[in-house]
């Protein structure tokens, strides 16, 4: 079988940082000074511009694909790329020093890709390549043989819930929308994704829009829509260009417009730009932000489902939730109730990231335990640290300790022990992260992005960051911790909305299984991971300084002194335990205790 | 204010009209247009659609997203996700502001060359921390490699 | 109709009833701040929350329709531990003015920090200072004592209809201006500041006078327009001191600027106590008695009449006069002068 050559790039996010587009271009111009573009070959080797594969601490990724072989290569710059087109397309030996190892194999073999199983595969920027893997045949079937309430009822046994955070039986939500008498409904796809240290979302549209397109459909049917919205991020560039392109081309096609394949019902769907607001990603808040107001939180009941957008019902999910659809569809609901744990089927696109070796978008059963995803997927922590906990669900979620390890990730799990599974962000940390600088961070990040309507939220997490940020920087007075936990109880039990809400999780998290970090700030001012600086001394190593001076340059108050290539001092009494000598010495001579 | 102004406007007033856009898609035209938001641009258009100017400002002002004052030629920003913050996004903030002399309550270089911003996550944790400069993505950045690549910027014209 | 049960009592209700509402019609008294049955239900301040059986959190009572087999507790330890942080919580970040402050005796903040016994603050931190002087001649505005209640937002939307202040910035930060922080510019009806519920919006002719101790209040009807709008007076001595108008009137407790700021009139010195005639044409007016004034009057009509007739006569009354004061102009016009030559600025 001979399909010629195909030479794929990683043009994801992380791929074009890390010099993808440059790699791509070097491959084209190879290929002409090496006069492929002469040669019978031509027409078949392309270049693919394909969407996060999940291993972005490699890129650039690169297959080369000659007579149906695939090679990948890892870490591919542009200056390499003349070595490839010689040796390997040229002279069919592929470059084993530069391919992926074992590591990058366990990686992907401990996952059940389905989701994610196109990404990488397919161009996003092709409908014909998304058609070649069958895709719209789902909606096609759904729209021309099924009733409406009969895809509800394929997704209600489907088990699928909603992966935006709350974990809401998908098909049970359709349901209440579809029962409400209405002459115009509405269906919305939440890819505001504000949630720090998440990429799923952005990934799925920049790799394989089609799916969330293709499960809108699907969606907006079951439920009686003729009006979509995407509201996505605007900070994602490249996830929206890709979005509104494979928007014209389903239009061009037919799929999206008037009297989809033939029947009677119709869809348009626009894409919303969020304006940078966290609080956006809430329901009624992203409502409030189409309708074009300040994305300020509604209460609840009335629910969205039964008044919404514009007062009208209204379905919001998530890109993963949207993504999964086609597949029910195609495959049946017992096939994907077939993976997972009880409560929880299917598969969790997960954002690996923090202080581990494989650090990418993975894709696993529910309740695969946590050590497997860690030390398996993950590979383990980086650097040969010990692991200290597991963030998950970003600034509504928890830190999960050590304890816990064999904890299976589904949502009932991580509910367990007073996290969530939120979107699907999983940080690890390691023993150089400080519990309550960590939860300091997040309180951070919520009360900044706090809408300020309610009390409990716009004062309450206020106070809790100054209590956080008394207690770093060791100011901590006795009773603080039963303060933090009484207020962080109230705020999670009068606020508004979700994100007042589960603001205080991750202090109460912490609280619970960190205890001693706090009270080692309070009691005897000092962080044991020492990352707070002010609860730091820093000093200098006599016999690893060179005398250098770049630590006393730093110093903006003037407390390092010494002679040139003689070891430096620093005066203790006037440092502010700023950090930067520690930042500007290369030879590790200042320490920190 | 003067005649292209209005001319601009004017067209983003249909533009937004044809496709029934809502106030934070008109502020998101304004602002691509002109970089930042004129208090007279808003005044126009609250006259032109009889909408109060309060609900112009409150959507302004709730969006991090609007700018008020123009800003600089180059924009700098830090990611402050969670896995840039574990990976170092602080110290770069600090090593940035140095670097381009801004006080503490300064965000635009005197010369509006820069524009220091920051980000929660833009979603390339896996090559974090993360530096933006206009639209190019720097990774596994640290407070040395940042004033080195922001001397490419410096120098340009 | 729907029927629920509140802390043990059975209530009906209508279809779309708040349980805040079905609450009321029981006479359970449930602390609010941000609501006001007038406007559109908030749902911010969170002290209106209740336990519902089977909802997992406390919900807000303002903003929850009531459902037929609803238990509702509005009373319990958890509901009071709550309640109690959120107005520790305002308090936090709200000036200790009250001594000096022109809301005391009409703030529901005051009202809650005694309800709720906070003589000390679990919370202490950085205030908003949001404090700047609005230049403007009605309204004095102190957003550092303001709540976010937004009452004064909903009601300048929904009732006037005008738009002037609006909420801007977000989280701690938040707060009530107008656009891009201009001094408020707007028909000053002051309806904002009625619904105020602390000292952050007031009247500037109140400043400094007598705030609820030894005031007498009066109510009686607004003389300046047909409207008639209920008001009530607030005087100390023979000095009005403040009006403002009552939610259960029939205008609703609404009322313009001249009926809420138009009273320094009353007591001024420029006021007319008595008739003037002006007796030689370019010369002085005159102070007269009432007999004089309609003598001069019924002789100087009756003088065009004979001379010119009856339609060279006009007669144009004023909507401050009584309505039983108008009827008789019109008929003094029609009937007795004999023209049809009458108007009045809410039209006969
Ligand atoms: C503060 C806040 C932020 C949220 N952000 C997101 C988000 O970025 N993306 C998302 O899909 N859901 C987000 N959610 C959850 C949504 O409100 C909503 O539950 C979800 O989109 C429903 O879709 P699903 O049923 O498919 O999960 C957020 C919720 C809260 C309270
Ligand atoms: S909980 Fe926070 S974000 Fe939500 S409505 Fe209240 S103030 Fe706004
Ligand atoms: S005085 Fe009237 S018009 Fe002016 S802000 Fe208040 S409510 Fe609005
Ligand atoms: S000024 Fe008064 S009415 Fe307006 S939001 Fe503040 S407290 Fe409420
Ligand atoms: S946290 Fe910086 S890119 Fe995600
Ligand atoms: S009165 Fe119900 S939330 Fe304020």
């Amino acid at each position: 079988m001979n399909d010629g050559i195909v030479v794929n790039v990683c043009m994801g996010t992380g791929g074009i940082a890390a010099g993808g587009d440059m790699v791509m271009q070097e491959f084209i111009k190879e290929f002409e000074t090496a006069g492929v573009k002469n040669a019978t070959v031509k027409e078949k080797c392309r270049l693919h511009k394909v969407g996060c594969r999940g291993f972005c601490a490699r890129d650039v990724l690169v297959d080369i694909t000659v007579d149906g072989q695939v090679s990948t290569y890892q870490y591919i710059q542009p200056e390499m790329v003349k070595r490839l087109v010689q040796e390997h397309v040229l002279g069919a030996k592929p470059i084993t020093e530069w391919l992926v190892g074992d590591d990058y194999h366990v990686f992907h073999d401990n996952q059940t890709k389905r989701v994610l199983a196109d990404l990488g595969k397919i161009d996003p920027e092709s409908i014909e390549e998304y058609l070649g893997v069958d895709g719209y045949k789902a909606a096609e079937k759904t729209l021309t043989t099924m009733k409406p309430e009969e895809v509800i009822q394929v997704v209600k046994d489907s088990g699928l819930r909603g992966r935006g955070g709350g974990g809401f039986p998908t098909g049970v939500k359709w349901s209440f929308c579809a029962a409400n008498k209405a002459d115009q409904r509405y269906i919305i796809c939440n890819a505001d994704e504000g949630d720090p240290g998440a990429f799923m979302d952005r990934s799925v549209v920049e790799g394989n829009p089609h799916a969330v397109i293709e499960g809108m459909i699907i969606g907006a049917y079951a439920i009686g829509a003729s009006v979509g919205y995407v509201y996505i991020r605007a900070e994602y560039p490249l996830a929206v260009d890709r979005l509104r392109l494979a928007l014209k081309h389903a239009e061009e096609r037919g799929f999206l417009g008037k009297k989809l394949f033939g029947t009677d019902f119709s869809l348009k769907i626009k894409v919303k730009l969020g304006a940078g607001a966290f609080v956006c990603g809430e329901e009624t808040a992203l409502i409030a932000s189409i309708e074009g107001e300040r994305g300020m939180p509604r209460a609840k009941p009335p629910f969205p489902a039964n008044k919404g957008l514009w007062g009208k019902p209204t379905i919001i999910n998530n890109v993963e939730t949207f993504a999964n659809i086609p597949q029910i569809m195609n495959k049946g609901a017992a096939w994907y109730a077939s993976i997972g744990s009880e409560k929880s089927k299917g598969t969790k696109v997960i954002a690996l990231t923090g202080k581990i070796k494989n650090t990418g978008l993975i894709e696993i059963p529910m309740g695969m335990p946590l050590k497997d995803i860690i030390f398996k997927v993950g590979g383990g922590i980086e650097g040969n640290k010990l692991f200290k906990a597991v963030q998950t669900g970003g600034p509504s979620g928890g830190c999960i300790p050590q304890q816990f390890i064999d904890l299976p990730v589904d949502y009932e799990g991580l509910a367990s022990v007073g996290s969530m599974m939120g979107s699907g962000g999983m940080v690890v940390l390691d023993e150089t992260d400080c519990m309550v600088n960590i939860s300091k961070f997040f309180l951070q990040f919520t009360q900044s992005e706090s809408c300020g309507k309610c009390v409990p939220c716009r004062i309450g997490t206020k106070r809790l960051l100054e209590i956080l940020t008394r207690i770093t920087e060791g100011e901590g007075k006795e009773g603080d911790i039963e303060l933090l936990q009484q207020l962080a109880e109230d705020v999670r039990d009068s606020s508004l909305c979700g994100l007042g809400m589960s603001a205080p999780n991750p202090v109460i998290s912490t609280i619970k299984y960190f205890r001693h970090e706090y009270e080692a700030h309070i009691k005897h001012k000092k962080c044991p991971a020492k990352v707070c600086n002010k609860l730091l001394t820093f000093f200098i190593r006599e016999d690893m300084c060179v005398g250098c001076g770049m630590c006393a340059k730093a110093c903006s108050v003037n407390a390092i002194s010494g002679e040139k290539k003689q070891p430096h001092k620093i005066n203790n009494s006037m440092c502010i335990q700023c950090g930067s000598c520690f930042d500007a010495c290369k030879f590790s001579a200042v320490l920190k205790e | 204010m003067d005649k292209q102004m209005t001319e601009t406007l004017e067209a983003i007033y249909s533009r937004c009209v044809a496709n029934e856009d809502n106030i934070i898609t008109v502020l998101q035209e304004i602002q691509h247009e002109f970089g930042y938001i004129q208090e007279e641009a808003v005044n126009w258009f609250s006259a032109r659609t009889n909408i109060p100017p309060s609900k112009y400002y409150g959507v302004i002002t709730f969006y991090s997203q609007f700018h008020q004052k123009p800003r600089g030629k180059n924009i700098v920003t830090v990611c402050c996700g969670t896995v840039c913050h574990v990976k170092g996004a602080p110290r770069i903030i600090s090593k940035v502001r140095e670097d381009l002399k801004l006080k503490d309550d300064q965000d635009t270089t005197r010369d509006m060359a820069f524009t220091l911003e920051h980000v929660n996550c833009v979603g390339a944790c896996s090559i974090a921390p993360v530096v933006l400069v206009n639209e190019k993505v720097f990774g596994k950045q640290t407070p040395s490699k940042i004033v080195n690549n922001l001397k490419a910027y410096k120098d340009k014209p | 109709m729907i029927n629920l049960t509140i802390d043990d009592k059975q209530i009906e209700v209508a279809e779309g009833a708040t349980v805040l509402e079905a609450a009321r019609k029981l006479n359970i008294d449930i602390p609010t701040l941000c609501h006001d049955p007038r406007l559109k239900p908030y749902g911010a301040c969170r002290l209106c929350i209740v336990e519902i059986g089977g909802m997992a959190k406390p919900v807000t009572s303002c903003t929850t329709p009531a459902t037929n087999g609803m238990v509702v507790k509005t009373n319990t330890a958890k509901l009071y531990r709550l309640r109690k942080t959120t107005v520790e919580l305002l308090l936090s970040d709200h000036p200790n003015d009250c001594m000096t402050c022109i809301g005391t005796g009409d703030c529901k903040l005051q009202e809650l920090a005694y309800a709720y016994g906070i003589r000390e603050n679990r919370f202490q931190g950085a205030m908003r200072d949001h404090n700047r002087v609005d230049v403007n001649p009605f309204i004095t505005r102190e957003q550092n004592k303001c709540v976010m209640c937004g009452l004064c937002v909903r009601v300048c939307e929904e009732v006037q209809g005008v738009g002037a202040i609006g909420y801007a910035e977000r989280g701690f930060e938040a707060k009530v201006i107008p656009p891009f922080g201009h001094d408020l510019k707007c028909e000053f009806c002051g309806q904002c500041v009625s619904v105020c519920p602390t000292g952050a919006l007031s009247g500037r002719l109140w400043s400094g006078k007598p705030r609820m101790a030894g005031v007498k209040f009066t109510d009686t009807t607004c003389t300046y327009c047909g409207c008639g709008c209920n008001i009530t007076l607030r005087s100390t001595g023979d000095q009005v001191i403040r009006i403002d108008s009552k939610p259960d009137s029939h205008n609703r407790g609404w009322l313009c600027v001249k009926g809420r700021f138009g009273f320094e009139f009353i007591n001024s010195a420029d006021r007319l106590t008595t008739p003037l005639i002006r007796r030689q044409k370019g010369g002085e007016f005159e102070q007269a008695t009432w007999d004089e004034a309609y003598d001069y009057v019924a002789k100087r009509l009756s003088e065009i009449k004979d001379k010119h007739g009856a339609d060279a006569l006009g007669g144009l009354c004023s909507a401050r006069c009584t309505n039983e004061e108008n009827y008789l102009f019109q008929k003094m016009f029609r009937a007795r002068i004999g023209t049809n030559n009458v108007d009045h600025c809410a039209r006969y």
